[in-house]
C-alpha cells in the first residue's frame, strides 16, 4: 500500500485522505468524532445518509457513508437529520385499508410520480413504485416494495411535494404483518399447548438433571433433516 | 475492489468442486475434537488475553485486558464535587438503552402502568439489535417443542447456562413471536401462513423465524414505531447516555446522571426503577478484532452496574462471528449472517474442500477457521494481509433454485454488490470477527440484579446464553427479557417510592480503587471509542468559557 493520498472537500473544506477509506473512516481520518451521522456503520441503519457532487459535475450523489468509498474531488456533506412527518395512530386501531393510508398521510395524493426519491435512495429502492402502490391502496405490495428501507431519509429530503415516503411505507408494513398476512395455525396451536401447561413437566425434569445426564441427552439427540 | 488474481484462482478451484460438494455432507465433530479445537484455536482460551478483576463483586473473575480496563475504571464525576441537583426528569420506569430489549421494557412497563423515559447514547433504535440479520428461535413448528429448544440452549452454551433464564427464554418463545407479529413485523412465511423456519448453528430443529435478511431491523423499526405511537406515556430522549446511576446510599438504585452529547451538559433523572438495556462491548475491539457491532457498543451498562454493586457472569468468554467480511476491507469484519449457511453455503479453504461442517456451533466454527488458515495454512491472503476462508454462497441457488440468494439475502447481495462483488455467482471471503457478549450483568428470570431498583435485559445480560449464544437467540433474549424487564420494573416501582439522589456509591468505588492499587485510567464509561486521528494538539478546555 502506498502512501497516496487524494483531496476530498468536507463541507467545503478540503483534505487529503487515503482512497481506500470509507467516507465515515476519511472524516475520522480528517479529525472529526462522530457522534451525529453514525449508527451501525454496516449499511442497516441509515444514520450516515450522505450527499455529495464530484468538482466539476453537477450530478448529485446519495450514500451511506460507511459503505462507500471516497472518490477523488468529492464534495460531501451529511443529512443526520431531516424533519420528517410521523402520522399519530395505534396501530390496533386502525383497519387496512387504502382510506387509512390516506387518512394518515394524505400527502401520498399529491406524488408526482417524479422519481427524485427513487434516485436519492442508497438502498435502490424503487420509492416511487412503492408510493404508486400507496396511491392505489395496495398495501401488500408497498410492503414488499419498500421492505429493504432502513429510514435514512434522502428520499424524503429530496421529495418536492415534501412526502415522508419511509413513514408510509413502515406503516404499510405494519398493517400487512398484523392484518393482511396469513395466520399461522402451527404458531397458536404451540402457545395454547404453552399455556395449558402441556411442557413443564419435560422442562422440569431438564432442569433438574446433572450436567453429565443433560451432556448425554444433547450428544444423542436427533436433528431434523435439511 | 473485485477480487485479485491469486483470489480468482482460487474461486476457480471452489467452482471445481462445488458440483461434488452439492452431495457432501462434512462430518460433525465429536466432543472430544469440538473441546480440543477450541482449546487450541479460540481466542478465549488464550491466556495473556485476559486477567482477573481486581476489586468489587467480582474481584479475582478473569475477563478481557479491553473489558477489565473500564470495568475498573474511575468515575467521570467526582463525589467530592458533584452535586446531583433537582431531577430534570421524574419517571416511573427509566430505561437506559434503545435497541430491541430497551424498546421491548418500555412497552412493557407502560401496559403495566408506568410512565416511562427511554434514554439513549445516540439515536433510538442505534443498537446491536438494528443489525441482526438471519433470524430469531420459537418452538413454533409442530416437530419441536420447548423442551427441544432447551436442549439446544442448554448444549450450545457448554451447560453453563442458568436453568431459570432458558426455560424463560424458550417457553416465552412462541408467545414473542406472536406478539411481534400483533406489533406489525412480516415475518417469513408460506402462502398458507406456515413459518418459513431455518436450522442455526447448532440447533436440532428448523426453528429460526427470519425477516428476510433484515430480521433484527424489521423486528427493531416495529418496535420503535410502537414505542412512538405511546408518546403520551414513554417520552424518548436521544444522545443522551447516562454515565452514572444515582442511588439513595442505602444500596437502592434511584436515578441517573445523563451527559447530552451535543450540549455538554448533565441532567438528572429521578426514577423509582432502571432497567440497563445498554447492550455490548464490540466496540473494545478485544484482541484487537474487527467487529459487526455498532458504534456505541462499549459495556457501559456493565460500567454503571459493577460500581453499584451488580454480579457480573460468563465475561471470560466472548462470541466470534465465523463469518465476518474479510473483503474487501472495507467491510472488514461486517456480518455476513449464519442463515448464508443454514441455506445451504459451505465453507471452503484456499483448494476448495470443505474443512469443517458449516453449521456447529459459533466458537467451534470460529476455531476450526483460526486452525484452517493459522496452523494448516490453507487460507486465503487479502493484499492488506487478512485471512479468510471461502464462503460459497453460489451453492444455495443450486440447491433451492435460481433466486434464492436474492430473495433470501437482499442485505448480503446488496452489500457486496456495492463493492463490486456478486454474491450469487462468486464465493465471498470471511474470517471470525468480534460479535457478542456472551456474559453481563446476572439476572434472574425477572431480570432482577439483587440491587434494588435494577434491572437487566438483553445482551447487556449475562447467563442466558452460558458461555456460548446460539444463533437466533439474542433476538429472541431482547424481546422475552426485555418485556419481563418492563414488566418487573414497573412492577416495583409502583409500589415503590422515590428515593434521594446520590452519587455516595462512588466514595466507596474512590477507596476501593485506591485499595487495588488502581490510579488513573481513561474515565468510564468510555461511551464512545477512539477512532479519531490527530496530526495537531487538541484543546481540552470549554470552546467558549462557561461563565455562568
Amino acid at each position: 500500500m502506498t502512501d497516496q493520498t487524494i483531496p476530498i472537500y468536507i463541507m467545503g473544506q478540503r483534505v487529503e485522505v487515503p482512497p481506500t477509506l470509507t467516507i465515515i473512516k476519511a472524516l475520522e481520518y480528517a479529525g472529526y468524532t462522530l457522534t451525529r451521522g453514525v449508527g451501525c456503520r454496516s449499511g442497516f441503519c441509515g444514520a450516515c445518509a450522505t450527499v455529495y457532487r464530484i468538482k466539476g459535475d453537477p450530478t448529485l450523489h446519495f450514500a451511506l457513508a460507511c459503505q462507500t468509498v471516497v472518490v477523488p474531488n468529492m464534495y460531501l456533506a451529511q443529512i443526520p437529520f431531516f424533519p420528517a412527518r410521523r402520522a399519530d395512530y395505534r396501530l390496533s386501531e386502525l383497519e387496512p385499508t387504502a382510506a387509512t393510508l390516506f387518512t394518515l398521510y394524505p400527502e401520498i395524493l399529491r406524488c408526482l410520480a417524479c422519481g427524485t426519491c427513487s434516485k436519492a435512495c442508497p438502498q435502490e429502492i424503487d420509492v416511487r413504485a412503492y408510493m404508486a402502490a400507496a396511491m392505489r391502496g395496495d398495501i401488500a405490495a408497498v410492503a414488499d416494495i419498500s421492505f429493504d428501507c432502513i429510514a435514512c431519509g434522502l428520499c424524503s429530503a429530496r421529495c418536492p411535494v415534501e412526502e415522508t415516503q419511509y413513514n408510509v411505507a413502515l406503516l404499510s408494513r405494519r398493517l400487512y404483518g398484523r392484518y393482511l398476512a396469513p395466520r399461522s395455525a402451527h404458531l397458536e396451536q404451540r402457545i395454547e399447548e404453552i399455556r395449558r401447561g402441556d411442557f413443564n413437566a419435560k422442562i422440569a425434569s431438564l432442569k433438574a438433571m446433572d450436567r453429565a445426564s443433560l451432556q448425554q441427552l444433547y450428544n444423542s439427540r436427533d436433528i431434523e433433516p435439511e | 475492489m473485485s477480487y485479485t488474481e491469486e483470489m480468482l484462482a482460487s474461486i476457480a478451484k471452489v467452482e471445481a468442486t462445488r458440483q461434488a460438494r452439492l452431495s457432501q455432507t462434512f462430518p460433525r465433530m465429536t466432543p472430544d475434537e469440538r473441546d480440543e479445537v477450541l482449546r487450541c484455536f479460540h481466542p478465549d482460551y488464550i491466556e495473556e488475553m485476559a486477567r482477573p478483576i481486581r476489586l468489587g463483586v467480582n474481584a479475582g473473575d478473569r475477563m478481557p485486558h479491553e473489558l477489565a480496563d473500564v470495568i475498573e475504571g474511575p468515575a467521570h464525576l467526582d463525589p467530592a464535587v458533584f452535586v446531583p441537583g433537582e431531577p430534570d426528569f421524574i419517571c416511573d420506569v427509566l430505561v437506559v438503552g434503545g435497541g430491541g430489549a430497551g424498546a421491548s421494557a418500555a412497552l412493557l412497563a407502560e401496559e403495566n402502568g408506568a410512565h416511562v423515559l427511554l434514554v439513549t447514547k445516540l439515536r433510538f433504535g442505534d443498537a446491536n439489535t438494528m443489525m441482526a440479520q438471519g433470524g430469531i428461535q420459537a418452538a413454533s413448528q409442530p416437530n419441536d417443542s420447548p423442551a427441544i429448544h432447551y436442549l439446544d440452549v442448554m448444549g450450545g452454551g457448554h451447560f453453563d447456562n442458568a436453568p431459570d433464564l432458558v426455560e424463560a427464554l424458550v417457553m416465552d418463545a412462541p408467545e414473542v413471536i406472536a406478539w411481534l407479529e400483533q406489533l406489525g413485523v412480516m415475518f417469513d412465511k408460506r402462502p398458507d401462513g406456515t413459518m418459513s423456519t431455518a436450522h442455526g448453528g447448532g440447533t436440532s430443529r428448523k426453528r429460526m423465524h427470519s425477516a428476510r435478511d433484515y430480521t433484527g431491523a424489521e423486528i427493531m423499526r416495529v418496535l420503535r414505531d410502537e414505542v412512538r405511537s405511546r408518546s403520551d406515556r414513554i417520552q424518548v430522549l436521544e444522545f443522551n447516555p447516562v454515565i452514572e446511576l444515582l442511588t439513595d446510599g442505602k444500596g437502592n438504585v434511584t436515578g441517573a446522571i445523563l451527559l447530552d452529547l451535543e450540549t455538554r451538559e448533565y441532567r438528572v433523572v429521578q426514577a423509582r426503577a432502571v432497567v440497563i438495556a445498554t447492550g455490548g462491548s464490540g466496540r473494545l475491539h478485544y484482541q484487537g478484532f474487527a467487529t459487526t457491532n455498532h458504534y456505541g457498543a462499549t459495556a457501559d451498562g456493565l460500567v454503571l452496574a459493577y460500581r453499584v454493586g451488580a454480579r457480573l457472569a460468563f465475561l471470560h468468554t466472548m462470541q466470534y462471528h465465523p463469518t465476518g467480511a474479510a473483503y474487501p476491507e472495507q467491510i472488514l469484519g461486517q456480518l455476513v449472517t449464519e442463515k448464508v449457511r443454514g441455506i445451504g453455503a459451505q465453507l471452503c479453504n484456499i483448494h476448495g474442500e470443505q474443512f469443517v461442517y458449516p453449521l456447529e456451533t459459533r466458537d467451534v466454527e470460529s476455531a476450526a477457521i483460526i486452525r484452517e488458515c493459522r496452523e494448516r495454512g490453507n487460507g486465503i491472503i487479502t493484499p492488506t494481509g487478512q485471512p479468510g476462508v471461502w464462503l460459497d454462497s453460489p451453492l444455495i441457488d443450486l440447491i433451492r433454485g435460481p433466486g434464492t440468494i436474492e430473495k433470501a439475502l437482499p442485505a448480503m447481495v446488496r452489500q457486496f454488490r456495492r463493492f463490486g462483488i456478486d454474491m450469487t455467482r462468486q464465493p465471498i471471503l470471511v474470517y471470525p470477527t468480534l460479535h457478542y457478549q456472551n456474559g453481563g450483568i446476572a439476572i434472574d428470570a425477572n431480570c432482577m440484579t439483587g440491587i434494588p431498583g435494577l434491572f437487566v435485559a438483553g445482551e447487556a445480560s449475562g447467563g442466558v446464553h452460558g458461555t456460548n449464544r446460539l444463533m437466533g437467540n439474542s433476538l429472541l433474549d431482547v424481546v422475552v427479557f426485555g418485556r419481563r424487564a418492563g414488566h418487573s420494573a414497573a412492577e416495583y416501582a409502583l409500589r415503590s417510592g422515590y428515593g434521594e439522589l446520590t452519587i455516595n456509591h462512588l466514595h466507596d468505588w474512590k477507596a476501593a480503587r485506591q485499595q487495588a492499587g488502581l490510579e488513573g485510567g481513561r474515565p468510564a464509561p468510555i461511551l464512545l471509542p477512539d477512532y479519531t486521528r490527530h496530526t495537531h494538539p487538541v484543546r481540552e478546555e470549554p470552546l467558549i468559557p462557561v461563565t455562568r
